[in-house]
């Protein structure tokens, strides 16, 4: 029902868009104001974001150890897993972004007879939400080439190793159908794992088709006879970003789904869990040292609370404590 | 509880399969053995908690107060401006389910709220509603929902159902911690009266006498002194256990388990006799007569509230730094929150093992050293004469402890103790240990009688591991070095692997100790002590006799 809701909202989207560009305003309202509409809602919202996220104080150090700790010399500690220091935590967070440390330790729990509870290993997420996000930057990369002219030298290297394997003509990127088998493995286990079904919402789903409309609208535009004129989307890329927007006449419906797929994506992003993006790095139990007793955390706030002070202790037990023949710091009778 | 007890047949069979298609549909089930009773109002009112009253889960009006939402919405404001944790994890949670399966009470009830992600939405679902913009436009399509008393049950259910053991947080690619929030959640039940016994109890008790089992001063010493008979009549030696002795150089501080419940008893006496043998000038204080902190359970003022003592304590007595037994949650709360709340405490000194001279540089500003990295280093600068096969009548094995592991990566420091002292070691699979390691499923305050069936279903995983190692290598000890642990893993070896039993790792240490001028026919628990016969060749001649009457 969910997935069926995003689904439907994601058509509507489309229908709407490939209905309004048969007019003049209609490819005014998504071709140029629109995106930059997103563009700004995107920027702002992410910076609002992360600066709301930085206004809560993070009170204490309270980093989850996957790994020896940094203790008796002779102790080798983990400084990946449990950062003794900066680097240690540096490194943490690069494994973390780059490579997804923490899912690669994924295990899939199977209760078999006896009982016997086993843990298999379940890289399959892992390797997915990688090729995923990897291939999402590199296709973003190679897309500089509408952007900016000349075109960076980096950026035609990325883009010549994508198509690495020159099959098909205009050749192929691999990336292409890295992202298309990504999203469509991440859908399948949403729809048919029962656990994952349950707990998504239709939030969840949404991202999935718009990226998804993104990426095949765009595979539209380069693999089939729908084929975009590549100079009118350079002209209106790059017009686009020198702030002097133009929509050639010859970018069809396509192209607008494409663009309007990405704008949908820019505006969704602040509102919902893709801020995991910004927020993966403002993670107390990942981005802190685990070096608690080395150096002491200050907690802005911390409250001045009520405590049971020795005197007031000694003086509701100094009869027994007496008796008991214990150490008093104050003896009533001798005074 | 005298009902009747589930049976093991029946809690193995665990159904993964969600029910229905909408967690929000399902109605929440207050079924005994599955939840803790209601805070004792006269405790609750000593420690000044808010909205004291009487009542019972099983009630159906929870009679709350009447602004009662008004109470949890400006509590859950209060701490997301407090807390960034709680903030960004509410934000960023992409319900990836890598953390699902990763629960020992979703592994051993088959719940799905006890996926640590449904857990987290039980309460991400309110904020949605009245914190964000999407929540507040689209309502149930963005997850959001009203906040009502069912909510309120439900939450006290469900978290009361997570031991804040941390493992999802591992799992989980930005590191979301259900235990914090968990820990929130709590907070704001507490704000509003809902507190649960078991945890309010010895609270109160802590702040009161300085321990969580209420043992008033005299009968901390009668505890202590009754030790150190005992571990006389085992080893003929009498040591020194000095309490509240100003000037010492040491502050040793345990749970209190230690000195009153068993199998922490024998750990007792393995502290005793290691003291004793390395010459230690330490003391005990009736004070801070309580490591363990169950503060941490109701919410971090509570925390600060009763951890406050310990460094009171040090800086009265005038030591020079502090030694910490064995136990888990209390050194969550001392290494990851203590210097914080209560330092800093420039009054001690950097501590140094004054029988190696080993500086622990690692602890120089809390100043507190736990008593495996102490033991560790001891053995490592060959202070310690260890018989390893005087531990010879057990195979063991070791659970680490979830706040060690997860909080502080306190690994190697246990093993290294456990191989000088055993010649018997065998590990779980390593999906349960170190820093996956699996809760025993009664952590965080919730190990009471009356939730016994949720124990055992949240212990499960724990104890087939431990069965594993039991059927693969004849193993029959499961040590660990926490006072929680030792506590609720007999029951539950009991319950899943009833030929395994549950020992602290200086009982370990105790056992396999040679000490000077000592006269030992049984180990600490007062059974035979394997390998006498050969273990005399470095000892006096005395010993040598008592070894052959055996
Ligand atoms: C440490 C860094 C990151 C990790 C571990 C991570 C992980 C994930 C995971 C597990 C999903 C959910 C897949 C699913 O189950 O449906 C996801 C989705 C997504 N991520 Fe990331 N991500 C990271 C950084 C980023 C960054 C930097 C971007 C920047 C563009 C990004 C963009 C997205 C998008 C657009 C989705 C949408 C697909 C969906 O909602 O399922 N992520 N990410
Ligand atoms: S692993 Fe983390 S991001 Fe994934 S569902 Fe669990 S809490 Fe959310
Ligand atoms: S902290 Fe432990 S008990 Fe709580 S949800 Fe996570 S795995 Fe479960």
């Amino acid at each position: 029902m969910r997935a069926l809701f995003s689904l439907f909202a994601v058509a509507v989207i489309i229908v709407v868009v490939v209905l309004a560009v048969t007019t003049d305003a209609g490819r005014l309202f998504f071709g140029t104001i629109l995106p930059y509409a997103a563009i700004a809602i995107f920027l702002v919202g992410m910076v609002y974001r992360v600066i709301d996220w930085a206004r809560s104080p993070v009170p204490f150090k309270i980093t989850t150890t996957s790994g020896q700790q940094r203790s008796l010399p002779w102790i080798r500690n983990s400084n990946l897993e449990s950062p003794r220091n900066k680097w240690g935590v540096l490194g943490r967070m690069l494994l973390e972004v780059l490579f997804f440390r923490s899912l690669f330790r994924n295990t899939k729990a199977d209760l078999k007879d006896g009982p016997r509870l086993v843990y298999g290993d379940a890289k399959w997420l892992w390797l997915a939400g990688l090729i995923f996000h990897w291939s999402f930057l590199i296709i973003f990369i190679r897309h500089f080439k509408f952007f900016v002219e000349p075109v960076p030298g980096w950026v035609m290297m990325i883009q010549n190793l994508d198509g690495f394997f020159q099959v098909g003509l205009p050749i192929f990127y691999i990336t292409d159908g890295l992202i298309l088998a990504a999203l469509t493995f991440l859908f399948l286990r949403r729809v048919l794992i029962p656990q994952m079904r349950y707990i998504s919402l239709a939030g969840d789903y949404f991202p999935l088709f718009v990226i998804g409309g993104l990426v095949i609208s765009g595979m539209i535009m380069r693999y089939t006879p729908l084929r975009v004129d590549i100079t009118d989307a350079k002209l209106m890329g790059v017009g686009l970003v020198t702030l002097d927007p133009v929509l050639p006449e010859g970018l069809g419906a396509i192209f607008f789904v494409h663009l309007t797929m990405l704008t949908v994506l820019l505006l969704y992003f602040p509102f919902s869990k893709l801020t995991h993006m910004a927020g993966v790095f403002m993670s107390p139990t990942r981005n802190q040292a685990n070096d608690n007793r080395v150096r002491r955390h200050i907690n802005p706030w911390n409250p001045e609370v009520k405590v049971h002070t020795y005197e007031e202790w000694e003086d509701e037990f100094r009869e027994v404590m007496k008796a008991a023949d214990m150490p008093l710091e104050k003896d009533t009778e001798s005074k | 509880m005298a009902e009747s007890k589930p049976k093991p047949e029946i809690l193995a069979k665990v159904d993964y399969q969600p029910p229905g298609d909408d967690w929000m549909e399902l109605p929440v089930e207050i079924r005994p053995g599955t939840f803790n009773y209601a805070a004792n109002p006269a405790n609750a009112k000593y420690l000044d908690l808010p909205h004291v009253r009487k009542w019972q889960p099983t009630d159906d009006d929870w009679q709350l107060p009447e602004n009662w939402q008004e109470i949890i919405l400006e509590g859950l404001h209060d701490r997301l401006k407090k807390y960034r944790s709680l903030k960004v994890f509410m934000d960023i949670c992409v319900r990836c389910g890598a953390c699902a399966d990763k629960c020992h009470f979703f592994l051993g009830s088959g719940d799905p709220k006890n996926m640590p992600v449904l857990r987290a939405e039980l309460l991400r679902s309110v904020y949605r509603r009245d914190f964000t913009t999407a929540g507040k436009i689209l309502g149930k399509l963005a997850g959001a929902r009203p906040l009502t008393p069912e909510i309120i049950k439900e939450w006290f259910l469900y978290f009361y159902q997570c031991t804040e053991c941390r493992r999802c947080s591992v799992f989980c690619p930005y590191g979301i911690d259900t235990a914090e929030i968990t820990m929130m959640g709590r907070e704001l039940l507490n704000s509003i009266g809902l507190g649960i016994d078991w945890i309010t109890t010895p609270a109160a008790n802590c702040f009161r006498t300085g321990n969580h089992l209420g043992i008033q001063p005299h009968g901390f010493k009668d505890s202590i002194d009754f030790a150190v008979e005992e571990l006389e009549e085992i080893t003929g030696i009498k040591v020194d256990a000095p309490i509240n002795k100003k000037g010492a150089e040491i502050l040793f501080v345990s749970p209190s388990a230690d000195y009153f419940a068993s199998p922490h008893y024998y750990t007792l006496l393995g502290y005793l006799a290691l003291f004793h043998e390395i010459g230690l000038d330490y003391t005990w204080s009736a004070y801070a007569s309580e490591g363990g902190n169950f503060g941490l359970f109701h919410s971090a003022d509570m925390m600060k509230r009763l951890n406050a003592k310990i460094y009171a304590e040090a800086k009265r007595l005038g030591v020079k730094w502090i030694l910490g037994g064995e136990c888990g949650h209390m050194w969550r709360v001392l290494h990851q929150y203590m210097d914080t709340m209560n330092g800093p405490a420039d009054f001690l000194d950097q501590p140094v093992s004054p029988i190696t001279g080993t500086r622990f540089d690692h602890a120089s500003s809390t100043k507190m050293v736990h008593i495996c990295e102490f033991t560790a280093d001891l053995i490592a600068n060959g202070k310690l004469k260890l018989d390893k096969r005087r531990n010879d009548n057990v195979n063991v094995t070791f659970h680490d402890s979830c706040n060690p592991a997860r909080a502080m990566g306190l690994f190697d420091e246990p093993r290294y103790c456990i191989e000088h002292a055993c010649n018997h070691f065998n590990e779980m699979p390593e999906n349960t240990i170190k820093e996956q390691t699996f809760c025993c499923g009664s952590g965080s305050g919730i190990g009471t009688d009356e939730n016994f069936e949720m124990r055992m279903r949240g212990g499960f995983p724990r104890a087939n591991a431990v069965k594993y190692v039991h059927d693969k290598h004849g193993v029959n000890m499961l040590a660990c070095i926490c006072a929680i642990d030792k506590a609720t893993l007999p029951p539950l070896m009991e319950f899943w692997v009833p030929e395994v039993d549950v020992c602290g790792i200086h009982e370990l240490i105790g056992n396999a100790m040679i000490m000077k001028g000592e006269k030992r026919t049984t180990d600490l628990r007062g059974e035979p002590l394997p390998g006498m016969e050969e273990s005399d060749a470095d000892e006096s001649g005395e010993v040598k006799e008592v070894s052959e009457d055996v």
